[in-house]
This record gives C-alpha cells, structure tokens and sequence, in this order.
C-alpha cells in the first residue's frame, strides 16, 4: 500500500512537474472535471485550435515507473474503506461506476478483513492438509505452484454486500451499495487434485478451512463443493495475489459467499461434520422474522445493477445515453437480463457482451435515449436455472427486514429532470 | 520415491503398441510434492474446536478467573460486563430475535458453547490472538456464560463440563438451505 502510495506520489509529481501548472490544476479536480464540461482554467488551452502541449516536448522515460500506477487524473478511482469500531476489522468497496468490463484491476479488488492485512512470507507459508485422510500433507508454496494449474474467472461477493438495503441513503453510489463485489481472473490448483493427492477417508464430508491472519478465520466447506470446483489460488488477472486478496494463497469457492474463500489459506481439515466456527454461527447467518436463523446459505443467487447512470453521475445533456451494468449468479451463467427505465412497469431486454461465463461478471448493456423525464432504472437478472432477481418487497414477504446477508433485490436509481441521479432505496 | 504400477502399466502397454499418449504417461497417480507433517507440527496447528468439544486441551477456568481477564483484556472492545463497546455485545438479548430489533448474543444466538473457546483461543484479545492459556481460555468462557445465565457464579469449565452446557439457542438454525424462497414470474 505505502509503496503504491509512493510510487503514485512520485508518478504525480513527475507529472507536474513536466506540465506545469496545467496538469496540477486538472489533476486536482479530477473526476469532477471528467463529470462535468471540461473546463480550461490555466493558458495554455490544449484543445483545438491550439496543439496540445503534450505533443511539443517528450513525455515521461521509459520505464519511469517500474510498477505502473493509473494516470492521475484517474486518482479518484480507488476503493472506499468502512470499518467499525477498530480500524483493521471492515470493508472497502469496488468503485463499480467507475469500471468497465468484467475484470476488477487488482488494487480496486474489494476487500474484507477481519484482523487487517497480515504481511506474510511466501518462503515461511505453509498448508497443512490433515484429519480423515490417508496421507497428511504439509506444502510449501514452491510445492503447490508445482502442481497443474488452472485459470479461472469468477467473481467474489460478500454475502453482505447491499448491506444497506433495509436502511441505506440516497447519497450513496453503487460503491457503496453493490462494491463488495469483484471479478479476478484466477490462477491455482484444484483443490480435487490435492484431496486425490492426499486421500479421503471414506467418512469425509466436511473440510475447515483455516486463515493465517490474526483472525485465524475459519469457515467449514462441504466436501461436494471442495471436490465440484474449489481451487487454491495463488494469483490473480496474472500476477500473485495480493495482500489483501490473501496472498501467497487463498481458497476460491466460485459463486459461494466471499467470506468462505478463505485468505492467507493455511490449513484445511477434513472431517466427518461442520466444524460450528464462530462466523458460521453467530456471523454470516440469515435472521428470519421468527427468530430462527438460516445457517450454510453459501450461494451467492442471481442478481444484478446497473453502474451506468447510477447515483452520484450526472447526465449533462438530453439525447443518447448506454445504459451499462453488470449481472452474476453463484449458480452459473447469467441467461438474460432486462432493463426498466419506469420503475419496473415495462422492461426491455440487454445485450449481453460476451463471454458470458458461469460465476462470474457480465456486462449487459442497453440503448436509451433520454428527453429529460423522471426515471427509475432497474435491472433483472435471469440465470440459466431459470431463477429470476426477485424485488425487495419479494424477499422481505419471505425473509423479514433481519435477515441481512444475500439480499440480492433488484435495485433502483432515481433519475430526476434536472440530470441527478440517487439511491431510490 | 513411491513405484506406481498404473504409470509402469500405461507405459509397458503403451510400449507394446509402438505408442502411447504422452499426457497419460507424464501424469502419475500421485505427484509426491511436500511432505508428511510430523505429529507435533499438526498438534501445534490443530486449533480448533468440535462442536461436541473435540479439540478441547486439558485445563479448567473458574467464573471469577474469567472475569479478572475480562476486565484486563476485554473489555476495552466489549464493555463493562460484556455490554457492548466499540465491538460486539456479548451478553443479554433472550426472546429479541424475533423482534423489529434482534440483539444477537452469546446468550441470545451462539448455538454451541465449545465455539466460545475455539473463537477466543485463535482470535482474541484482538491485540494479542493466541496469547491466553488453556486455564484462561476456559475460564473467559465461564465468566462470559455466567453473565448469561447459562451457568452458576461458581462454576469451572473444563473439557469435559463445557461440551454439556445446552445454549438457549441451540436449536434456533435450519442448516439446510431452503433457497430458491423467492419465485418471480
């Protein structure tokens, strides 16, 4: 983090110093400038007719920057932290409004820890593999990058994404409704190849799996999730992870709850029941209106929010607008998504962008030409179950206002005459 | 190194034949990477607790053992008597959860006591995991139990007693995931 900090620091001021106060006066409006009409405030002006002045000296050296950063004026692209209580205990969001695609950059990756970010050495991390098996198995990382590797892209939602949702603010963006949710290109081992490798015992159905963080985070995984499509996972849209994603080594559970892909893996143990840990119990389970609580509701089901118009952007001008968004399923594809601009009265079906692929992002997009009326955007997501996102009235008849985790609602915008957009919720 | 028949059967048979798929061949049936951890490396790692109290080490702690810790190393987060502070409430809230505003304690929502030690053996104090000994743990355990009401002021925890304690919750969780719940047309 300080390094990135650092080297972002020095890349700015190199910046700077090359353009002069031109540069220092756009860097420091930033996004707000890209929202509304640019504004030349300094001279020279490097729009036509005047030749940028870009284009009359040379840029930046050649590898100036060893690790590259983003160009500064795209310094307010950047997660949003929220803790409670203690500052290494809480969340930070994806700036989904500010994303295209379906890849999350890794250093915009939404983050939740427990016991903060622990700085482990990938030469001291060590997974130990034991209980009902035949073989106990103690790895080093060289070890496990040794075994055949596979890459995957899938998204990972925090079941307590759109936590906001029976008691949120108009204010808030779709970072701060929808950001804990991001989508890596993953790179690991089956976690199958490993559990072959060191040999179930035949009453095996349960594995605990363990965190090297002072949490020593723990959550049970059925062994039928383990041996479908579980992968430990030691890096990310091509690089080794990082810190906060768990490096050296994590555990992926495509479309499973985000708390269950346990970080800084360094334990699995099989055994014959669920463990009960703490965060399966008391945490990460749904409270019903009668008091009973649903417990190991791992999937993460079909759900859906547009990030272009979305609360926060302002639509300048009258005319042609993309609406954009995204749509994912813990249960695989997405199938089809619509689109309201009246509250949910009439939709339109999106273009899907390919690939579309099973756990993971697409990007749907939709035509719209806007003459200046109120408006309420929503998205609906149908997956290849045929499980359509349901309203939020639709879950509260069935969960109550407790319940908390896995609201996955469709989600509405309120577009108002004079441009603004907000959180209807 | 380990003999694997399979490979030696793969490789002769496909020897007789003049060729054989060269992926097949350069698989084995085990990869033979890392090696056996030793019975006290496991032991050391093995932290955590059943919920039928497998796991739990030797040792016993007293109410007012616990409560000696507690206001030492607990409660700057929780609060006099586990009521609350900047982290979690850990006492009160029985017959909240089916209200507009549940409180979700040990003593209102925990369904297992073992979870208490094996939560607090690897994750608290939060300034210092894995710090308290096993007499400590069990006795943090008491103290949080009794200011509950679950057990007496005087009684001692250990790994025998703790796995027997009922909690008013125990039967409040329907492990089987009932979703799809919500059908849309």
């Amino acid at each position: 983090m300080d390094g990135e900090r650092k080297s972002d620091l020095q890349s700015r001021r190199r910046f700077v110093r090359l353009f002069g106060a031109v540069a220092g006066g756009l860097a420091a409006s930033g996004r707000a400038a890209a929202a509304k009409e640019p504004v030349a405030t300094h001279a020279p002006s490097n729009v036509p007719p005047s030749v940028p002045q870009w284009m009359k000296e040379q840029g930046a050296p050649v590898g100036a920057s060893a690790y590259g950063a983003p160009s500064p004026f795209e310094k307010n692209v950047v997660r949003l932290a929220r803790t409670a209580g203690l500052d290494t205990s809480g969340v930070s969001f994806t700036p989904l409004q500010h994303l295209t695609g379906i890849i999350t950059p890794n250093g915009l990756h939404f983050e939740r820890h427990h016991a903060g970010v622990p700085a482990v050495d990938p030469a001291q991390h060590r997974l130990m593999i034991h209980g009902l098996v035949k073989r106990p198995l103690l790895l080093t990382m060289d070890d496990i990058v040794r075994f055949p590797s596979v890459s995957r892209i899938h998204f990972i939602e925090c079941s307590g994404n759109t936590i906001g949702w029976n008691g949120g603010d108009p204010k808030w963006t779709v970072q701060e409704s929808h950001g804990l949710l991001s989508c890596c290109e993953w790179t690991g081992v089956p976690l199958a190849t490993i559990l072959d490798e060191v040999g179930l015992e035949k009453s095996a159905s349960w594995i605990l799996a363990e965190g090297a963080d002072a949490a020593g985070l723990a959550r049970s995984i059925p062994l039928e999730k383990a041996l479908d499509d579980a992968v430990l996972v030691y890096a990310q849209n091509g690089e080794r992870l990082r810190p906060e994603q768990g490096y050296p080594l994590r555990l992926l559970l495509p479309g499973f709850e985000g708390n269950t892909n346990i970080k800084w893996l360094r334990r699995l143990k099989v055994g014959d029941q669920p463990f009960e840990t703490r965060e399966e119990t008391s945490k990460y389970t749904d409270l019903m209106a009668d008091g009973t609580a649903r417990q190991f509701t791992f999937v993460m089901e079909a759900k859906s929010v547009i990030t272009f118009p979305s609360a926060g952007h302002l639509l300048k001008q009258k005319g042609f607008y993309e609406i954009s968004g995204l749509a994912w399923s813990g249960h695989g594809r997405i199938r089809r998504v619509d689109v309201s601009v009246d509250g949910g009265k009439t939709w339109r079906e999106a273009n899907l962008q390919t690939p579309i692929l099973p756990k993971c992002l697409t990007r749907f997009r939709l035509p719209w030409s806007w003459q200046g009326e109120p408006a309420l955007l929503q998205s609906r997501a149908v997956d290849e179950t045929g499980y359509v996102q349901p309203t939020r009235s639709a879950l509260v008849d069935v969960r109550g206002m407790n319940s908390g985790y896995h609201f996955n609602g469709i989600q509405t915008w309120n577009v108002k005459q004079d441009g603004t957009v907000s959180n209807a919720i | 190194m380990r003999f694997d028949f399979a490979a030696l059967i793969v490789m002769t048979v496909g020897c007789w034949f003049g060729a054989y798929h060269a992926d097949a061949a350069d698989q084995p049936r085990r990869y033979g990477l890392g090696r056996a951890p030793t019975a006290a490396e496991i032991a050391a790692w093995d932290i955590d607790i059943r919920a039928d109290g497998k796991g739990l080490p030797p040792g016993k702690g007293s109410v007012d053992e616990g409560a000696a810790i507690f206001g030492r190393s607990c409660v700057g987060c929780h609060g006099e008597g586990g009521q609350g502070g900047p982290m979690d409430r850990l006492v009160g809230g029985a017959g909240s959860l089916a209200t507009a505003h549940p409180i979700r304690t040990v003593g209102s929502y925990w369904p297992y006591a073992t979870t208490l030690y094996d939560y607090i053996r690897r994750a608290m104090p939060y300034d210092a995991p894995q710090s308290l000994s096993p007499n400590e743990v069990y006795a943090v355990v008491a103290y949080l139990l009794h200011l509950n009401g679950i057990v007496p002021a005087h009684a001692v925890l250990d790994a025998k007693a703790l796995p027997q304690i009922v909690m008013p919750n125990r039967n409040g969780f329907i492990t089987r995931d009932p979703r799809p719940d919500v059908t849309e047309k």
